[in-house]
């Protein structure tokens, strides 16, 4: 297809390979961290690693919702879904993620009534359906699908749905790139920045990034081009001594994002002080909660939340593939007892999440991982 | 849930101000085009940019951003790439109706 070929061209990936090459400095290394799910997606589907110089590393970071999310959150939401007259409704990639007593998938079949929805205005639907049941959508995802909840939210005041909850599990991308900044065990030299995420929030929320923390972010599409081409964007910064946020995908993100989809966020939530996320732990400014002028809407508000906290399971190390700390298959249990069909860790219950592209593409190269064991 | 989903414009619902008839990959669905609504003054709703054979990206079942025909067919192949995460959520969306 003529529009794919504009952004696979083989003969462009090999220019952009060599540009890039010529940008390394003799015997540094450089590290770049891709925040994104779906940008681990297309790295190891097309192997882009193999068409960047040994010096360079892509590391994978915490952009996939599911994966971030706490065991304690699901036990939560499924204390919430065993509530007697509650319909329980959530997107499909969270069925089978695990909390420390089982998944939505395990509960249902133990007789909560867990639906999986397409849109958060199917549950609004399943609501107006069922007036004698409290139905509550069980919200996910970074900015991207903020808003959707917020706009349903909106929807259900303005027509008076006294039957319809949310149970809040939005979360924010800057601070999680704070969090791994602080890290202390990851050097990074630049990121490549979010997709859709940024058609929301813009460019600008990533500014501190480069100014208050030394390091460039490029704004990247999915193609294998657009990758490529935000690496070597970042090269050829950190080559001429810049450090800056530029935007490789301004086909579709707006420097200034939606300020529609921004104001309805900010018309019906608030920013929690403190929210817990998988492998990282408790990052202040993380999430976002309902403000209190939609506490009718609130499931933390209408129910007893038990506010459940499961450590990981120990033979998991989610949270250090989430930080970038490890690859995926350095992780003890990747491919053997955690595969995609029996998943330990949400890494590999996600489509997104990181150890699932990898087990799934096979991309990685053992050579380089025997010669970096050896360094 | 992450994946964006590119859809064409078929018609603006009359009866819906904030909903569109919207193609994606050949399956009509109902998509919320509120987040691409300009703010109204107050007595009436803002502008609604978008006429039928725009392209819009989806997720689940808002419409974040117009996108060029040219966009809309690299995310479609990009899609058919991830395999069964995008027949997933297709299923899921041809199963929701958000009228």
């Amino acid at each position: 297809m003529k529009y794919v070929d504009e952004y696979r061209d083989a003969e462009t990936a090999r220019a952009l390979s060599t540009a890039i090459t010529a940008l390394c400095e003799p015997g540094r290394r450089y590290a770049f961290m891709e925040i994104c799910g779906g940008h681990t997606h297309t790295i190891y589907k097309h192997g882009l690693e193999d068409h960047l110089p040994e010096a360079i590393t892509l590391v994978h970071g915490p952009g996939c919702p599911v994966c971030v999310i706490p065991m304690g959150r699901v036990d939560d939401a499924i204390a919430l879904a065993e509530q007697d007259g509650v319909i329980m409704t959530s997107f499909g990639d969270m069925m089978r993620v695990p909390g420390g007593r089982g998944s939505f998938l395990d509960s249902k079949a133990q007789g909560a009534d867990i639906r999986m929805v397409y849109s958060p205005l199917d549950s609004l639907k399943i609501a107006r359906k069922h007036p004698d049941k409290q139905v509550i959508f069980f919200a996910i995802g970074f900015e991207t699908t903020t808003p959707s909840t917020a706009m349903t939210v909106l929807r259900a005041a303005a027509e008076g749905i006294d039957n319809f909850a949310v149970f809040c599990n939005h979360v924010r991308v800057t601070p999680a790139i704070t969090a791994i900044l602080e890290s202390p065990d990851l050097r990074l030299d630049g990121f490549v920045g979010p997709g859709h995420v940024s058609t929301v929030i813009g460019c600008e929320p990533y500014e501190y990034v480069a100014r208050d923390h030394g390091k460039p972010i490029v704004t990247s599409g999915f193609e294998p081009l657009d990758i490529l081409t935000s690496i070597y964007q970042l090269m050829k910064q950190l080559a001429e001594g810049r450090c800056e946020v530029e935007n490789e995908y301004a086909r579709v993100v707006p420097w200034a994002g939606n300020p529609k989809a921004l104001a309805v966020i900010d018309k019906v939530m608030e920013v929690r002080e403190t929210f817990e996320w998988r492998g990282l732990g408790w990052i202040p400014d993380s999430a976002m909660r309902l403000r209190d002028a939609y506490a009718a809407f609130d499931a933390e508000k209408i129910y007893s939340v038990p506010g459940v906290r499961v450590a990981d399971p120990t033979a998991c190390q989610c949270g250090e593939v989430l930080r970038g700390a490890i690859k995926p298959w350095e992780c003890k249990v990747f491919g053997t007892a955690c595969t995609p069909e029996t998943p330990i860790g949400t890494c590999m219950v996600s489509s997104e999440g990181a150890c699932a592209a990898y087990y799934n593409y096979g991309r990685f190269s053992r050579s380089r991982v025997k010669a970096a064991a050896q360094s | 849930m992450c994946l964006g989903i590119p859809g064409e414009v078929i018609e603006l619902m009359a009866d819906h101000p904030d909903l569109a008839m919207v193609s994606v990959e050949g399956v009509k669905r109902a998509v919320n085009v509120g987040l691409l609504r300009e703010d109204g003054n107050g007595h009436e709703p803002g502008r609604l940019d978008l006429i039928p054979g725009d392209w819009i990206l989806i997720h689940v079942g808002f419409a974040l951003s117009k996108i060029d025909e040219k966009e809309a067919k690299a995310s479609l192949e990009w899609l058919t790439g991830v395999g069964d995460a995008y027949t997933d959520e297709l299923d899921a969306l041809a199963a929701s109706d958000i009228t």
